[in-house]
């Protein structure tokens, strides 16, 4: 049986030149870097998280923001955070990517919003807020998106069941005379 | 028409301020959305002032059936995310499975995905002008094109059984290998799809209905596109010049010639031409495909024990049979790094990523889909704010928003 590669630790020169400003600026204990397959990940501190991604944008040319997106490492093997938020940036010009990702824990499920520097933050950040209850302070409209208004859970957290809680029995029903 | 970037596509006016405006509900059930989506549309006059999509009528949580099912029976429910293009979508899934895997994929087998990937752009393009087109009252348009869709959902019947929900990939390979019937109808379809092109082009290139329906509308600048997040066609209309499978080649897009269309003045029409364009440079991707498809096996060899092995062999050999149950059985399956993988490809609509992480064992712990239907339908409001009410059908159809897509 052929084992999958497993994750490889680049030496300090194969670094690419945007990594070395990060670190150079933040300091090699508060960002961390790895490496999996071709995805670069920045493993930075959660007050950091607005100040790294605006240095990558203003700085390091990653002009767009391609995803927003969490995990929740409730039973994930040897994880020590809860959540994770991971933020997927693109160089248009250089075609680079990067995976910028902070941890949290409950109860302080709070993460600075990028939307004052990419718009299309807006609707992805709402989405995981309304996936997994991360708030993003400073979000203009930080509301559900996909689930309607009053729903309670974040189901897309480990102990939300794959069936749900029974949200779909308890909403009101409209009837035709009602309506 | 200037966008107003600074502020949230939720509060443009402050509406308490004009009781004259009114509100028009649009959707969720309307002929011209195509699919089940809502805009709540703030007029004055016939001016749009203000758009809020209301989204979420779809939802089905294909992220959340993701951490429940394996990395080879999720691809059925990738069929039902843009089912359009369902095959991109098979594609764009075990492409993120297969680098998380480290699986590196047989010839053969990478060029009969290009081919249909590329098929599947077709189709998907040819829908998006269609129904662009009908909803601007052309009708014979959206006739010419599904008529060519009809060719494709045959091609596509022939590989897999199936015509819409294709769930044609499996991890390592695909379900079954083509034969020579498929060759032959591909031949045959890439022989006659220009004139149908062709055909098309003279409906709406120069249709002045056409014309003053989509020039001018729904204008996207570049710094725009880029902002937010904008990818595949329509950043390509507005000059992003960006393509994943020329920028990070994937499957077997190295070996091809073809071109990116990109234009610079980002409205509807734009669009529509980039698409159209991008017909054409599929059709020429298929063509060198089908006519250098390698020999050999479609899937990776049988001793890595990640892929299902065929039928034949599951029947005929005791390797086969043994693997078979290895990778079906409960309590054995795949056993994947502990680590996450994101990975993207160009699907029709633009960037299609699936982030993907693994616990270990062949159920994904989470599978994020990164959709462009998502992306681009949050630039809507900045595209149609300041237009007449009867614009909202262009810009949607020019943005091709699969509703399925969207809400997942």
């Amino acid at each position: 049986m052929t084992e999958p590669t497993v994750q490889t630790e680049q030496t300090q020169d194969e670094q690419p030149a945007f990594v070395r400003k990060v670190i150079d600026r933040f300091g090699a204990d508060r960002v961390s870097m790895s490496v999996f397959r071709d995805n670069l990940r920045l493993i930075v501190p959660r007050e950091l998280s607005y100040e790294v991604l605006r240095f990558l944008k203003e700085e390091c040319g990653f002009d767009m923001l391609v995803d927003i997106t969490a995990v929740d490492y409730l039973y994930y093997p040897k994880a020590r955070d809860r959540f994770g938020v991971i933020w997927s940036l693109l160089n248009t010009a250089t075609n680079e990517r990067v995976f910028v990702k902070a941890f949290l824990n409950e109860p302080d499920l709070v993460v600075r919003s990028v939307f004052d520097l990419w718009k299309a933050a807006d609707w992805l950040e709402r989405e995981v807020y309304d996936m997994f209850g991360i708030r993003f302070a400073g979000h203009p409209n930080l509301r559900r998106i996909l689930l309607p208004d009053e729903f309670t859970a974040f189901p897309l957290r480990k102990d939300y069941p794959l069936r749900g809680r029974g949200e779909r029995h308890n909403f009101r029903r409209l009837t035709r005379e009602q309506s | 028409m200037s966008t107003e970037l600074g502020q949230s596509t939720q509060s443009p006016v402050d509406l308490e301020q004009k009781e004259y405006l009114w509100t028009l509900n649009f959707g969720p059930q309307h002929p011209a959305t195509h699919t089940t989506l809502r805009l709540i549309l703030t007029l004055d006059g016939e001016r749009v002032v203000d758009a809020v999509p209301d989204i979420g009528y779809l939802h089905s949580g294909f992220e959340k059936l993701g951490e429940h099912l394996d990395y080879n029976q999720y691809v059925v429910v990738t069929d039902r995310m843009n089912y359009i293009s369902p095959l991109a979508n098979n594609v764009a899934w075990h492409h993120a499975v297969e680098k998380l895997l480290g699986i590196e994929l047989t010839p053969r087998c990478k060029y009969i995905r290009t081919i249909l990937a590329e098929l599947a752009r077709i189709s998907d393009h040819l829908l998006c002008v269609g129904a662009a087109a009908l909803d601007l009252g052309a009708m014979t348009a959206f006739l010419y094109a599904f008529n060519q869709r009809e060719l494709l959902y045959e091609i596509f019947e022939l590989v897999c059984g199936a015509r819409f929900t294709t769930s044609y990939t499996r991890v390592g390979g695909l379900m079954y290998d083509v034969d020579d019937r498929f060759i032959e109808r591909v031949r045959w379809f890439v022989r006659q799809f220009p004139k149908a092109h062709a055909d098309l082009t003279r409906l709406l290139n120069r249709n002045r209905i056409f014309v003053d329906r989509t020039k001018g509308i729904g204008v996207l600048s570049k710094e725009d596109a880029i902002n937010l997040g904008c990818t595949g066609p329509v950043a390509r209309a507005s000059g992003v010049t960006r393509d994943l499978r020329k920028d990070q080649p994937y499957l077997a897009y190295a070996d091809f010639d073809f071109k990116v269309p990109c234009m610079t003045s980002g409205d509807c029409y734009a669009r529509y031409l980039v698409r159209m364009a991008e017909m054409l440079e599929s059709l020429k991707i298929v063509e060198q495909a089908i006519e250098n498809l390698p020999p050999g096996p479609v899937n990776v060899d049988v001793g890595t024990r990640l892929v299902l092995p065929d039928k034949p062999q599951v029947y005929t050999t005791i390797e086969g049979l043994i693997q078979q149950f290895e990778v079906i059985m409960s309590n054995r399956g795949f056993s994947t790094p502990v680590d996450e993988c994101y990975a993207a490809i160009e699907s029709p609509n633009g960037e299609l990523g699936f982030y993907i992480v693994a616990d270990g064992s062949d159920v994904a712990y989470r599978a994020r889909c990164r959709p462009p239907s998502f992306i681009h339908f949050a630039v809507f409001p900045y595209l149609i704010r300041g237009h007449n009410v009867s614009d909202v059908v262009a810009v949607l159809g020019s943005l091709n928003i699969i509703a399925a897509e969207l809400d997942r």
